[in-house]
C-alpha cells in the first residue's frame, strides 16, 4: 500500500480521475442490467407489489363517511357527544341533503354496512331511511329532525352520531384495533369484552402451530435428506420420486385423504382396534383439531424441507466424516461435529420456506382444522369473501405481513441470511 | 383512486381471465352458480333447452359462493364479466343495497303463468328484493343415520342438543346463522320469539350457553358436502345441511340415512343481473331470465334435484327424478308433510347483526 503516497488522484487515459471514471462504468454496467431485468420488474410491480399495497392501504383507509355525507360531517364539527343531546336541526338538515344524493347512487348502504362493523344497528337505519328521505323535498319540508326521528328513534341516539363522528376522519386506526381484539370507545382505544377476542389467539395460534409444523418437519425430513444425499444415485433418484409424487398431487386430493385416515371411522382408528390398542367406544380423535393440522400440513410441507436440506448435503464431502473417524471420533461425535454444523444452512433454508408457508396457509386448516386448528389466514379470507368487511381482512393481513418480516429480521440476526443455501 | 382501479382490474383479471374476452362476444354469456348437482339440474333444465332455442352459447362459472366479494371487485374495476349469478336471497339483498345487481319489474320483465297469472303474484312473498329473481325454495335442515339413533328415530330438531337419546357426534354449519336459531328454540324460545329473543345480549349468551351443552360433540363444517360424507362414514349421528344434499345420500346413493325435516330453516335461491352491463347483453340476460323462469322450466329443474319452484304454478307440475323415476314432490321442502313446522329465516335481522353475532360465535368456537 505504498502508492497511495503518490500526490494527486490516478488519471484515466483520458484525463478525468480514475475512481469517476470506474465509477462512471460499473454505473453504466448496472444500468444495462437494470434494464435487462425493467420488464420482469415493472411486471411485478404492476401485478404484484401495486395491488398488495393498494389491498393494505384499505386497512386505515375510510374515505366513505367523508365523501358520502360532505355536508353532515362539516355540520357535525360542531355537535359535542358529551354534551348529551343529539345534534341539531342544522346538522339533520346537512344530512337530509346528503342522503338524497347517496340513495340515488346506492352510496348510503355501504356506508351502513361500514358504520355496522362498529355499532350493530346502523346498517338497517340507513337503508330504512335512504328511501323515505329521496322522496322528501329539500326546500319546502324543513324542518327535518322530526322527520328522521319519525323514521326511527334511533337517529336521536347518541350513541348513533358518536359513532359517525368518531368515523369521519379519512383515516381510520380502527381496523388495526379491531384486529388486537382492541375498540375505539369513548375515552380512545379500550380491550373488547372477553367473549369477543379471538384475534390475538388466533395469531398466537397461528405462530406456535406454524413453529411445530416447522419442527416436525425438520425431525421427518433430515434422515429423509440425508439417505437421499448418501445412497447411490440411482436409488436416490427412485427414493426422490417418492418424495416428490405427492408433490405433484392436488392439495386438496392430500388434505381429504387425511381425513379418510385419521376420522374416528377412519383407517387408523380401524386398525388401532382390530389390534386391540383402543376401545371401539372410545376411538381416538385425531382430526378437526390441533392434532390433524399439524399432521396434515406437515406431511404437505415436507417436501419443501427436504429439497433444500437434500441439495446442501450433497455437496457436503464424505471424506470430512471418515478423516473424522480416522482422528477417532465416535460416529455420534463425527455427526454432530462435523456433519451437522455443515448441513445447518439446509436446515435453514428448508425452515424458513416451511415456517412462511405454513404461517399464510389456509386451505388445509380449513378443511382438517375444525374449530380449534384454525390460522388467522381463515379469517382473512372469512373477511374478503363472506362478511366483506374488506378493511379488518387488510388490517389482519397487514400485521401477519409485519409478522413475518419481523421474524425473518430476527431470524437474520440469529442465523445469519447468509448461511442459508439452496445448493 | 387510481391505483384501486388498477388494483381492482388485475384482481378481476386474474379472477376471471377465462371469461373476460369471451364476456363481450355477441352469442355467449356466462352464468354463475354454485356447481356440482345444483349447476347440473340448470344446465339440463335451462342452459341446454336455451341454447337449443337462440344458439346462444352458455359459460359455466361456479362461483357463486363468492359471488357479492367478485362482483364488488368487478364493480371497482368497471369490468363486469357476469351476465347472470346465482345467490341466495340474503346476498341479493345485499348486492341490490349496494347497487351492484340490476331492479327487475317481475310483471313486465318475468314471464306469466300459462293461466295468466302475473309473475309478482305468481312468486308471492319470494320476491324479497327488487334485484331478485326467486329460482327455487330449498332448506337447512337434519339428516341422521337410521341404523344409529336405536329404535325411536328423532323426530324433533331438539335431538341435536339430547346427547343422552342420541349419543355420538353432530354435524352444525361453522356460522351463526341458523345455529343460533335452533339452539334457542330447543331452549324453550317460542318460534316467533327467536329473533326478539337473539336481538338481545342475554339471549345471544343464552343461545351460545345451549350450545354449549354438546359443543365437545360437534363437528363444524364449511362445506355443504361435508354432512352427507360424515354421514356416509358414519361419522356422525346427524348433521345439518341443505336437503338437496340429502336427498342425494339417501336416494341416490341408498345410504341409511333419513331426513329430519322438523324447524327446517327455509331460503331462496335465485338469479341477480349485475348492474352495469351493456345494453346488448342486460337485453340477453333478460331474455334468459324470462325464458328460465318460467312456469315450465322451474318445474323441469326439480326433476333433477330436490328443491321446490319459486313459482306456485309450477309446483303441481313437479314430475318424477329423471334418473330415479321415483316421485320428487314428497321430497321437497315445500311438500305440506315436510312443512308442517318450518322456521323462517329473517334476512333483515342478519344483515344487521351478522358482524357481532358472528364475531361472538367465532370467539366461542376458539375457546
Amino acid at each position: 500500500m505504498s502508492d497511495i503516497t503518490q500526490s494527486g488522484p490516478v488519471l484515466a487515459a483520458d484525463g478525468t480521475p480514475l475512481k469517476r471514471s470506474l465509477a462512471r462504468a460499473l454505473r453504466m454496467q448496472k444500468l444495462r442490467a437494470l434494464m435487462l431485468i425493467a420488464p420482469l420488474l415493472l411486471f411485478i410491480l404492476l401485478t404484484f407489489i401495486f395491488p398488495i399495497a393498494d389491498m393494505l392501504f384499505r386497512s386505515v383507509e375510510n374515505g366513505i363517511v367523508a365523501d358520502t355525507l360532505p355536508k353532515t360531517v362539516v355540520a357535525l364539527q360542531d355537535w359535542d357527544p358529551d354534551s348529551g343531546e343529539a345534534p341539531g336541526e342544522e346538522v339533520f338538515t346537512a344530512l337530509a341533503a346528503d342522503m338524497q344524493v347517496a340513495a340515488k347512487e346506492k352510496t348510503h348502504t355501504r356506508l351502513g354496512t361500514r358504520l355496522n362493523y362498529e355499532l350493530t344497528g346502523i346498517s338497517s337505519l340507513f337503508r330504512k331511511s335512504g328511501r323515505k328521505v329521496s322522496r322528501w323535498d329539500l326546500a319546502a319540508d324543513a324542518p327535518f329532525k322530526d322527520k328522521f326521528l319519525s323514521i326511527d328513534k334511533d337517529w336521536g341516539s347518541i350513541e348513533v352520531w358518536r359513532t359517525i363522528s368518531t368515523y369521519t376522519p379519512k383515516y381510520t386506526n380502527g381496523y388495526f384495533l379491531n384486529s388486537v381484539d382492541m375498540q375505539k370507545g369513548p375515552d380512545g382505544a379500550e380491550m373488547r369484552p372477553e367473549n369477543q377476542q379471538i384475534y390475538i389467539t388466533l395469531f398466537m395460534r397461528t405462530l406456535v402451530m406454524s413453529l411445530v409444523i416447522t419442527g416436525s418437519c425438520i425431525l421427518l425430513g433430515y434422515p429423509v435428506a440425508w439417505i437421499l444425499a448418501n445412497l447411490p444415485s440411482r436409488t436416490a433418484n427412485m427414493l426422490m420420486i417418492l418424495v416428490l409424487l405427492p408433490f405433484w398431487t392436488s392439495l386438496l386430493v392430500r388434505t381429504s385423504a387425511w381425513k379418510v385416515m385419521l376420522q374416528q371411522q377412519g383407517v387408523i382408528n380401524d386398525v388401532l382396534v382390530w389390534l386391540g390398542f383402543v376401545a371401539d367406544d372410545a376411538r381416538l380423535v385425531m382430526i378437526n383439531n390441533q392434532f390433524g393440522t399439524i399432521v396434515a400440513m406437515t406431511h404437505i410441507l415436507l417436501p419443501f424441507m427436504i429439497l433444500p436440506m437434500y441439495s446442501v448435503m450433497q455437496t457436503i464431502q464424505p471424506t470430512y466424516l471418515r478423516a473424522a473417524k480416522s482422528l477417532g471420533a465416535t460416529n455420534w461425535t463425527a455427526f454432530w461435529r462435523v456433519y451437522f454444523p455443515q448441513s445447518v444452512p439446509g436446515i435453514g433454508a428448508g425452515s424458513i420456506l416451511v415456517f412462511i408457508l405454513a404461517i399464510g396457509y389456509y386451505i388445509t386448516p380449513e378443511i382438517v382444522g375444525g374449530t380449534k386448528g384454525v390460522f388467522i389466514s381463515n379469517r382473512i379470507a372469512y373477511h374478503i369473501s363472506s362478511s366483506l368487511n374488506w378493511g379488518l381482512a387488510a388490517a389482519l393481513g397487514t400485521i401477519l405481513l409485519a409478522v413475518v418480516l419481523l421474524l425473518y429480521w430476527t431470524y437474520d440476526k440469529i442465523v445469519g441470511i447468509d448461511n442459508v443455501k439452496l445448493g | 383512486m387510481k391505483l384501486t382501479k388498477l388494483t381492482a382490474l388485475a384482481a378481476t383479471t386474474a379472477l376471471c381471465a377465462p371469461m373476460a374476452f369471451a364476456a363481450d362476444m355477441a352469442d355467449e354469456m356466462t352464468i354463475v352458480s354454485w356447481g356440482g348437482a345444483y349447476s347440473k339440474s340448470q344446465l339440463k333444465a335451462y342452459h341446454e333447452p336455451y341454447s337449443e332455442k337462440t344458439g346462444v352459447k352458455i359459460i359455466n362459472d361456479e362461483s357463486s359462493a363468492e359471488a357479492v366479494a367478485k362482483l364488488r371487485a368487478m364493480n371497482e374495476a368497471g369490468n363486469v364479466t357476469w351476465d347472470v349469478v346465482d345467490v341466495v336471497a340474503a346476498d341479493a339483498m345485499r348486492l341490490c343495497d349496494e347497487g351492484l345487481a340490476m331492479e327487475i319489474d317481475a310483471d313486465t320483465q318475468l314471464a306469466a303463468a300459462p293461466d295468466g297469472t302475473p309473475a309478482t303474484e305468481d312468486f308471492g312473498d319470494l320476491l324479497v328484493s327488487e334485484c331478485f329473481i326467486p329460482q327455487i325454495v330449498y332448506s337447512t335442515t337434519f339428516g341422521y343415520r337410521t341404523d344409529l339413533v336405536g329404535d325411536t328415530p328423532p323426530t324433533n330438531v331438539c335431538a341435536v342438543f339430547d346427547l343422552e337419546a342420541y349419543p355420538g357426534k353432530r354435524a352444525l354449519e361453522k356460522r351463526a346463522i341458523n345455529n343460533m336459531e335452533w339452539a334457542l328454540l330447543c331452549d324453550g324460545v317460542a318460534k316467533d320469539e327467536v329473533y326478539d329473543v337473539l336481538e338481545t345480549e342475554e339471549g345471544q349468551e343464552r343461545a351460545l350457553a345451549k350450545l354449549d351443552t354438546i359443543k365437545d360433540s360437534v363437528i363444524w363444517w364449511s362445506a355443504g358436502a361435508d354432512t352427507p360424507q360424515l354421514l356416509a362414514d358414519g361419522e356422525i349421528v346427524m348433521g345439518s345441511t341443505y336437503n338437496g344434499r340429502l336427498f342425494s345420500v339417501i336416494e341416490e346413493q341408498k345410504q341409511p340415512v333419513a331426513m329430519l325435516w322438523d324447524a327446517q330453516i327455509f331460503d331462496l335461491d335465485g338469479w341477480i343481473i349485475p348492474a352495469g352491463l351493456s345494453e346488448e347483453r342486460k337485453a340477453r340476460a333478460l331474455d334468459y331470465i324470462m325464458f328460465a323462469t318460467d312456469t315450465q322450466r322451474l318445474a323441469d329443474q326439480a326433476a333433477y334435484i330436490s328443491y321446490g319452484p319459486a313459482r306456485a304454478s309450477s309446483a303441481p307440475l313437479v314430475g318424477k327424478h329423471a334418473d330415479l323415476g321415483i316421485d320428487m314432490a314428497p321430497h321437497m321442502p315445500t311438500d305440506p308433510a315436510n312443512a308442517q313446522n318450518t322456521f323462517l329465516y329473517n334476512y333483515e335481522f342478519w344483515a344487521d347483526y351478522r358482524d357481532d353475532i358472528e364475531g361472538k360465535f367465532q370467539a366461542w368456537l376458539a375457546k
